[in-house]
């Protein structure tokens, strides 16, 4: 009988359509994986409420289970906990970096009413002198920033807690 | 049923959520900047993400096997229950962003108080939504207070768009037997206080704007009873197209 390990290890393979080198456990939206009698739930959960990719993952996890041999498997999405970056795995942050992809900060911005926006250091160059550009970004999880020393406009990968 | 009181509040919830959704997206593509274009387009994406989580509950709650789509989109204006806030159309940038802010104002405290329902499901979807509608927030009262303590221009047409959208905004705090009985079930958590935190987020927001809350204290309500606006029909007819025209299409 196959476990949750391997189960885990091949959702290694299965990406985030949207940031493609990140992997759904990277993510940290996969919350179990269980099998009942004989069929196993996998139980994950949205980054955003409308965060268009939950579905596409939702049919490319049955899909890549289905190349493993799995062919009784379904998907439940569920909203609590609610997902946060501090789920992002390490590996995943590096991931991120390397790609381009400035990784959520460890705080959250809670500042309110123009108080100056979190730094983030550019993921090319490290400067920690950069500016955001805008609080909304090419998908729901992200801002656009841009660094003032190597001009490279980049993504970050807001924090959210 | 299993419990009316709880499906219909759901229902209002879900569709000021919708429509405030759908009537961003009409900025699709026309934003007056390409960042706001983008933002409006990310909130609208967000409130549309947490009216299906309401109205999918909704749904359960009902037990009628309606899932969000059926809800959302095949349902007859008097049969939707939204606020006449959200329907009101974009206007200009300023109109939109009134519009925004009063609705955010309100929507932040409502959520922090339902992270505490006894309900698990709806406490699930308040802690989601929290997060994003804190964003949103912080996102519209900056730019109320750019644009009313900016420009001359830009201050005059958005203290217009106060003066529009203040008689809508009392309709927020709506509240009949649906909200008593599930006060007095436990599943909502008192709500008086949700107006004394918007009020003086919204007297702080206008006061750093430089904008006067309009004298005329003439009020509109009707959207929780079904009593809609005349541009709520249009607004639906762009809604529906796909779902009347090509009955249960999927894709």
């Amino acid at each position: 009988m196959v476990s949750k390990e391997q189960i885990y290890n091949w959702l290694e393979e299965v990406s985030d359509p949207e940031i493609p080198v990140l992997s759904v456990i990277d993510l940290g939206v996969i919350r179990d994986a269980k099998n009942i009698d004989g069929e196993w739930l996998i139980t994950i959960t949205p980054t955003y409420s409308g965060c268009p990719a939950m579905k596409t993952m939702e049919e490319d996890i049955l899909s890549k289970l289905k190349t493993k041999g799995i062919d009784t498997a379904r998907v439940e999405l569920v909203l609590a906990p609610a997902w946060s970056t501090d789920w992002l795995s390490e590996n995943g942050r590096v991931k991120l970096r390397e790609y381009g992809i400035a990784p959520p900060e460890h705080e959250v911005d809670k500042s309110v009413l123009f108080a100056a926006p979190t730094i983030v250091p550019c993921p090319k160059c490290h400067s920690k002198n950069t500016r955001m550009v805008s609080q909304f970004g090419s998908t729901a999880c992200k801002a656009m920033y841009q660094c003032n020393d190597c001009q490279e406009p980049y993504d970050y990968f807001k924090c959210l807690k | 049923m299993k419990n009316e009181a709880l499906f219909r509040y759901l229902l209002r919830l879900g569709d000021d959520s919708l429509i405030l959704g759908q009537r961003l997206a009409e900025w699709c593509g026309h934003g007056p900047i390409l960042e706001e274009d983008i933002a409006m387009t990310n909130i609208s994406l967000d409130l549309i993400g947490q009216a299906m989580s309401l109205l999918d509950y909704a749904g359960v709650i009902e037990g009628k096997e309606r899932n969000c789509d059926k809800l959302g989109l095949l349902r007859y204006e008097k049969e939707y229950v939204n606020v006449l806030l959200v329907e009101q159309p974009n206007g200009d940038f300023g109109d939109t962003i009134m519009r925004q802010f009063l609705f955010d104002a309100f929507r932040k405290p409502l959520y922090e108080k339902l992270v505490n329902s006894s309900d698990k499901q709806l406490a699930a979807i308040a802690e989601k939504s929290l997060k994003e509608t804190r964003y949103h927030l912080k996102h519209s009262s900056e730019w109320v207070i750019r644009l009313g303590d900016g420009t001359e221009e830009s201050h005059e047409r958005v203290q217009n768009s106060l003066d529009t959208l203040w008689r809508f905004a009392d309709e927020l705090f709506y509240t009949d037997e649906v909200e008593a009985q599930l006060t007095g079930e436990g599943i909502l958590p008192d709500l008086s206080e949700i107006k004394t935190e918007w009020e003086s987020t919204v007297k702080h927001v206008f006061s750093e704007a430089t904008l006067e809350i309009p004298a005329n204290n003439w009020k509109f309500e009707g959207g929780r009873k079904g009593r809609h606006s005349e541009h709520f029909g249009h607004l639906l007819s762009e809604l529906q197209y796909m779902q009347r025209a090509y009955p249960n299409m999927e894709w």
